[in-house]
């Protein structure tokens, strides 16, 4: 096949087709541990299958194999179309995909085996965290790579928000990971104290804004405009929006540590700048539902375009939500109780998965040479699933944290606590069990995804499309 | 300098730099060159219609 005038869709098909897998994996560890919240016996006195150990195993497939998949897929594919050049260090780009896939492998095996360092969503020890770093960098020399070697005049907007994703994992990775190795399998963090906590929720609140909002958001200023068929609203906003995301999110971490150890004026940084926050995230969600102005009859006929304006919808939701939730007195009801759990699921399910989901079926078909998906029906009835299956998730959660809330804090006129912890663990259960509900709709719109991928590529050639030949004429 | 002159140096100036970025995007002289990248996903073909032979 001559390489010199075809895209690198090869990489981009096998981050593609891993993010359906790692989609209903991780999903399925979701609905398992949930069953073990409303039936504890589900772990059946197994180790490995215990709720402390598969908690982080869940949380890990759906951010890193999930979510990561989409993002090398959808960055490879939209930095490769947009500047006009084939990937940059071919071979590079191979072993991102081999490298990340043996990173998922290895938390796949080390988290269930009780392996962790204890931070969340940075559980993976020592090896493992010299693995993803060795992967990061390979990313970076092929977007940045790609980026350098383009044959367009301009970076378009979508590559900001994936080059910034980048970035930024890459630093707060090497910061957050510092750890001193004791043994193979045990490592220490390089902080201490309050310290650590610090560091541990400034990674992991950037981990929020730049894995799982702006690379997402990537996504978002590429295959909406390609959907919708106009360009994106307004390109000025879209360039405001990244420049505010850029320089308020790093601050926005100590909201995770609200009454603890933490200095007083250092949560107050936290609370003010996640309210600022909502600027620029409203700013983003207008910008994309505006590209449809004009055009909303196309939201009826598409399911595809659905799911990528339903997912925006949800993250104007969230980053409504979590704002609010940083308010010092409003975390004192929310924090700790499963209101939190809620707001990241209509985040994660919402935004990331539905943005997600969008994108997988805009790229599949055009991977393997067809013009569009297997059955068109089976994606309005996996957006239908997908979207009752939230509402039930995050309606439930709702209701639950903030009844756990006020129970933990209500006080009888003796001064003693009028409830016992599990007064409010039994209160829960008729809300677990819809949650379950929820998320096990969730998990099979992912089961009708596959199948209907699998119908789509099946016996099917891989196809990569042909570079422009010439530069755009105003180039 | 104290440290902590030199971190509210740095939060003013970067606050500075962020409305100067907001005045730039907003100004006239930027307009021609958004207009062209926001077209950038559209200078071309979709594969849908390079495929459109092969259904």
């Amino acid at each position: 096949m001559d390489k010199t005038n075809t895209y690198n869709y090869t990489v981009v098909r096998q981050f593609a087709l891993m993010t359906v897998v790692w989609g209903i994996v991780g999903m399925l560890v979701g609905v398992v541990i949930a069953a073990q919240l409303r039936w504890p016996e589900l772990n059946f006195n197994i180790p490995w299958l215990t709720y402390g150990r598969l908690r982080p195993l869940h949380t890990n497939a759906v951010i890193f194999a999930f979510g990561g998949s989409a993002l090398f897929a959808s960055s490879y594919y939209v930095v490769q179309r947009t500047c006009h050049a084939r990937l940059f260090a071919g071979g590079l780009a191979a072993f991102t995909f081999w490298g990340w896939q043996a990173v998922i492998v290895l938390a796949a095996v080390t988290l269930p085996l009780g392996y962790t360092t204890g931070k969340e969503y940075a559980e993976l020890e020592w090896p493992i965290d010299i693995l993803i770093t060795l992967v990061w960098v390979a990313y970076a020399v092929v977007f940045f790579g790609t980026i350098a070697k383009r044959r367009t005049p301009h970076i378009y907007v979508a590559n900001w928000f994936f080059g910034a994703f980048i970035l930024t994992i890459a630093l707060l990775h090497l910061v957050n990971s510092a750890e001193v190795p004791v043994t193979f399998w045990k490592s220490y963090s390089a902080y201490a104290g309050v310290q650590d906590a610090m560091v541990q929720w400034w990674y992991g609140h950037n981990a929020v804004g730049f894995f799982l909002t702006a690379g997402f958001l990537g996504m978002m200023y590429y295959f909406i405009p390609k959907q919708a068929g106009r360009p994106v609203y307004s390109y000025r906003l879209s360039v405001v929006h990244f420049w505010a995301l850029i320089f308020t999110y790093m601050w926005a971490g100590p909201h995770h540590l609200h009454y603890t150890a933490l200095p007083d004026w250092a949560q107050s940084i936290g609370m003010v700048f996640s309210l600022i926050l909502l600027a620029p995230s409203w700013g983003g969600m207008i910008n994309g539902m505006m590209t449809l102005s004009g055009a909303w009859h196309k939201l009826r006929q598409d399911p595809i375009l659905k799911f990528l304006i339903v997912s925006l919808s949800f993250y104007g939701m969230s980053t409504f939500e979590g704002p609010m939730m940083s308010i010092k007195t409003v975390n004192a009801l929310s924090h700790y109780t499963d209101w939190t759990i809620g707001h990241v699921h209509s985040g994660a399910l919402g935004w990331v998965g539905l943005v997600t989901m969008g994108s997988i079926y805009y790229l599949i078909p055009r991977l393997f040479g067809r013009t569009e998906m297997h059955s068109v029906p089976l994606i309005n009835t996996h957006f239908w699933m997908a979207t009752i299956g939230i509402v039930l998730y995050i309606a439930s959660m709702w209701i639950a944290g903030v009844m756990q809330g006020l129970m933990w804090r209500a006080v009888s006129d003796d001064g003693t606590l009028t409830y016992t912890f599990v007064e409010g663990v039994k209160a829960t259960y008729p809300f677990y069990t819809i949650r379950l509900l929820g998320g096990l709709l969730y998990l099979s719109g992912m089961l009708v995804m596959a199948y209907n991928v699998w119908k789509t590529v099946a016996g099917r050639q891989a196809v990569n499309a042909t570079i422009p030949a010439v530069a755009p004429a105003h180039a | 300098m104290d440290i902590n002159t030199l971190r509210s140096v740095i939060t003013v100036v970067s606050f500075a730099i962020f409305i100067a970025i907001v005045l730039w995007a907003y100004s006239g002289r930027s307009k021609a060159a958004f207009d062209q990248a926001a077209r950038l996903p559209f200078d071309e073909e979709d594969e849908a219609i390079e495929y459109g032979e092969r259904k």
